[in-house]
């Protein structure tokens, strides 16, 4: 497929969306439909406007375009011996450069690398009003101006419409093996938190079942030093593999029953916290997954308790909203964002929160 | 002259300077309140000092609850706040309002809590950068960024500046280290950016308002993420005979798939005049130096070392040195660190920028910065943060002499001119204050300053909270544009670096 330039048309369409106050569903291959409240407005399909547009794999940076399906960007990055360090979730073969960065969300590295909006450099948007507009741009260091870019990461849709993304790219680690350790959730908790506070190259770690998974990647002679360390058992290279991808994807055995999935974002070293279900922790104990039928409440006390927040991720009653409720403040700053950037209140409304 | 000089020319209003004063002694005791000009004077400017204003009122407050009260009396009022780290900023972000409160938070310098396990350091925004290193260096854990005045700065500048230093590459910037920001809004709001955990319901705010130069709110508490510090570090020096050839070596770094703890690169004028100063053993016949640091485990640092040489042999290094122990590893660095005051040796006065751009344009930049050279008469000598593409090139001059300044401001903004032109940005580590607000005019858009223009609205309806500073308005680069077109500059002048 040849890149396609159709900045011009979603223009178009946003400024005719604006003049008639017709609420407009930005969207790339809907592999994210599930996540977030129910998205209202008519959809607009963002694959039209796709390609990379710059890569240099010596600056560490790549820009595309929204409709860039992920898949091939990543596959583009590893032909030179590159990747997205926070690895995100596809969810979907399909799925976009742009609403990956519209949805935030990082894979298994997360807690080592870093998230999305760490590595976005610079945005090209269209605001509410149809407003071509660019913000950042492809260097490492940038304070000239507000950082619109990273505000724009798991904004979902709802300030602008993301026409084009700069990203930090990293070097794929010269060497990755996994350790397997049987033990409890306390231990896991515990050890986890103590070896991110040694100098060891730990890249993801995930703990289901009494089984603790642990990932590391970098110079031989690190991995080699750090399995000695961490000891248990290594899993076979294609196996491990497998394996993240399952835990990156949802595709994993824990993921794969009925029960609404709940992702609860706590401090690493929070206690196990008391709710009934299944549970699988991932980012060093920062990322909590409980299958559980639970009432909302209940999970949204035990986050809070833990000084983190609960978000419905799959399926449930979905009806009270899935995110986490906002202090009134923080409500507040939210609606005046929104306002700023999208006066007629068109784009995604109701995605993230009822009033933005 | 520029806006911010003709401003440093009002007066105070006598009257509304006692009206301010008193509103704010009714709640804070007589060492909290400055008005008397012996006692506002060491607030008039901060580390630009070209930039001068006395402050109509200094607030010292020592509570979060005196810092609402203040706050929401300000806004009451109507009277603008600018609040005050350590003073050491370069870009004039805490230059005082002439009919405003300068907010110092200079006392809050406690640390709240340390948690070795979570490995997050709570801190009160007065705290200085480098004093967090230290005390989390009992638990083998370090806080990452590390600009040069990292002994001075505290983390409340930090933030509102989203400051940099020489190991970004590898370890990221603030906004990749701070979980956590607490503050008020100009209206005393209480708010919270951020989390202990990584990610927080919403819109990211966190990234919103750290790097906003302290137009969106006042921070109060900051939480830090602490990495563990790495067990072996060294640094491989090497000399280049041309500084094209220094440039492509570092591209030649990066595409073996290193990331190195460190890279910078400094020019024959700046090893020259830093040899001199500090003894760090540099090639001077070198038309460029590079410094690499790999850090790790050992094993990791002498794989990484071994390959850095050879990447750097293959492109065309004439010398490579490795530092053997730790004391020559500081000595290797400690001639970057001294480039400002190194440079402020030789010269009455030096201009120090700030643009970031795409690494592979340098030859092109520094063949344009050497062209200037020769067009205004003026020597440049230049550190660069090679790795992320930040150059500190530093215009050589005498503020006795007015055509010298004037020269060195045309120099200047040509130079961030073609930054912009050539895919870079105006300012990479040091925030546009009110010295580069100028150079915002043709960084971005009218559309995209409106944009900004609205989301400080959004925090501060009245635009109360540091005014005038970061983002000009459309009058003003109007303004400035037709300057532009005539080929005047609005000034720039001497800055004191550490």
């Amino acid at each position: 497929m040849s890149p396609r330039d159709a900045a011009a048309q979603l223009q178009e369409r946003v400024r005719a969306a604006a003049a008639a106050r017709a609420p407009l569903r930005p969207r790339g291959g809907g592999s994210k439909d599930f996540y977030g409240n129910q998205p209202r407005g008519e959809v607009l399909d963002t694959r039209c406007h796709e390609g990379i547009v710059g890569y240099e794999p010596t600056e560490l940076v790549v820009t595309a375009r929204c409709g860039t399906p992920l898949a091939e960007l990543e596959a583009e990055l590893a032909r030179q011996g590159q990747m997205l360090a926070f690895e995100p979730p596809r969810f979907a073969p399909q799925a976009t450069l742009g609403g990956c960065v519209a949805a935030g969300l990082s894979g298994p590295r997360r807690a080592a690398a870093g998230a999305v909006r760490d590595f976005v450099l610079g945005v090209r948007i269209l605001d509410g009003t149809g407003r071509d507009l660019s913000f950042g741009g492809q260097v490492m260091k940038n304070v000239a101006g507000y950082d619109v870019s990273r505000l724009l990461a798991g904004s979902l849709g709802t300030l602008g419409v993301i026409l084009e993304v700069s990203l930090k790219v990293l070097p794929l680690p010269a060497a990755e093996r996994t350790l397997r350790l049987a033990m409890d959730e306390a231990r896991a908790l515990d050890s986890t938190n103590r070896w991110a506070g040694l100098p060891l190259p730990v890249s993801a770690t995930a703990w289901t079942g009494g089984v603790l998974s642990v990932r590391l990647s970098g110079a031989e002679t690190a991995v080699n030093a750090a399995a000695a360390r961490i000891g248990g058992d290594a899993l076979a290279p294609a196996q491990a593999a497998a394996f993240w991808e399952g835990v990156r994807e949802q595709s994993e055995a824990f993921f794969d029953d009925a029960a609404p999935l709940w992702r609860l974002s706590l401090p690493s070293s929070a206690p196990a916290v008391p709710l009934p279900g299944r549970q699988m922790l991932e980012w060093g104990g920062a990322l909590r997954w409980w299958k559980t039928g639970a009432a909302a409440a209940q999970v949204r006390d035990a986050a809070q308790r833990a000084g983190g927040s609960a978000t419905l991720f799959r399926g449930g009653d979905r009806a009270g909203g899935v995110f986490h409720p906002l202090s009134p403040a923080l409500a507040k700053l939210h609606r005046g964002l929104k306002a700023a950037f999208d006066p007629s209140g068109i784009l995604s409304p109701g995605r993230l929160y009822a009033q933005l | 002259m520029g806006e911010a000089l003709a401003v440093a020319q009002d007066r105070i209003n006598a009257a509304r300077q006692r009206q301010v004063a008193q509103a704010l002694r009714a709640f804070l005791p007589a060492r909290s309140v400055l008005w008397e000009q012996e006692d506002t004077r060491p607030y008039e400017c901060d580390g630009l000092t070209a930039y001068r204003q006395l402050p109509m009122v200094v607030a010292l407050p020592e509570t979060e609850d005196q810092v609402q009260r203040i706050l929401r009396t300000c806004s009451a009022l109507g009277v603008p706040v600018v609040p005050r780290g350590a003073g050491t900023g370069l870009s004039g972000g805490a230059l005082p309002p002439g009919d405003g409160v300068l907010l110092s938070m200079a006392k809050f310098m406690r640390l709240v809590r340390l948690d070795p396990l979570a490995r997050i350091a709570v801190v009160q925004p007065g705290v200085r950068n480098a004093a967090i290193s230290d005390v989390a260096a009992a638990f083998g854990l370090y806080y990452a960024p590390d600009p040069s005045s990292q002994v001075a700065c505290s983390i409340g500048g930090n933030v509102a500046e989203n400051s940099g230093g020489v190991h970004c590459l590898k370890y990221g910037l603030t906004v990749h280290n701070v979980l956590k920001v607490r503050g008020f809004t100009i209206d005393g709001e209480p708010v919270s950016f951020g989390s202990e955990a990584l990610d927080a319901p919403g819109y990211d705010l966190l990234a919103l308002a750290i790097g906003s130069e302290g137009l969106l709110a006042v921070t109060t508490e900051v939480t830090v993420k602490l990495l563990p510090r790495p067990l072996a570090a060294r640094v491989v020096m090497a000399s280049f005979d041309e500084v094209e050839k220094a440039g492509d070596a570092v591209a030649a770094v990066i595409a073996a798939g290193i990331i190195p703890a460190g890279l910078e690169m400094m020019d024959k004028p700046a090893t020259r005049a830093v040899e001199e100063f500090v003894h760090a053993g540099y090639d001077l016949e070198a038309a460029a130096i590079l410094l690499c640091e790999s850090d790790g485990t050992k094993e990791e640092v002498e794989d990484e070392v071994a390959r850095v040489r050879e990447v750097l042999a293959k492109a065309g290094a004439t010398r490579t040195t490795v530092s053997r122990d730790e004391a020559e590893r500081l000595r290797f660095w400690s001639g970057r660190k001294a480039a400002f005051p190194a440079v402020g040796r030789i010269s009455p006065d030096y201009y120090c920028m700030d643009g970031t751009i795409p690494r592979k344009k340098l030859g092109e930049v520094l063949n344009f910065i050497a062209a200037m050279e020769a067009k205004h008469g003026l020597r440049c000598p230049n550190v660069f943060h090679a790795g992320d593409g930040n150059l500190h090139p530093l215009i050589l001059f005498d503020a006795n002499d007015p055509d010298q300044l004037r020269r060195t401001e045309a120099f200047a903004a040509e130079v961030l001119e073609k930054c912009v032109a050539v895919g870079g940005t105006i300012t990479g580590e040091h925030g546009v204050g009110v010295e580069k607000i100028n150079q915002m005019c043709f960084q971005f858009r009218a559309a995209e300053l409106e944009l900004f223009h609205a989301l400080k609205r959004a925090f501060d309806p009245q635009g109360l909270l540091n005014p005038g500073k970061a983002v000009p308005t459309l009058v003003r680069c109007a303004e400035f544009g037709r300057m532009h077109v005539h080929g005047a500059r609005l000034p720039h002048a001497e800055l004191p670096r550490f």
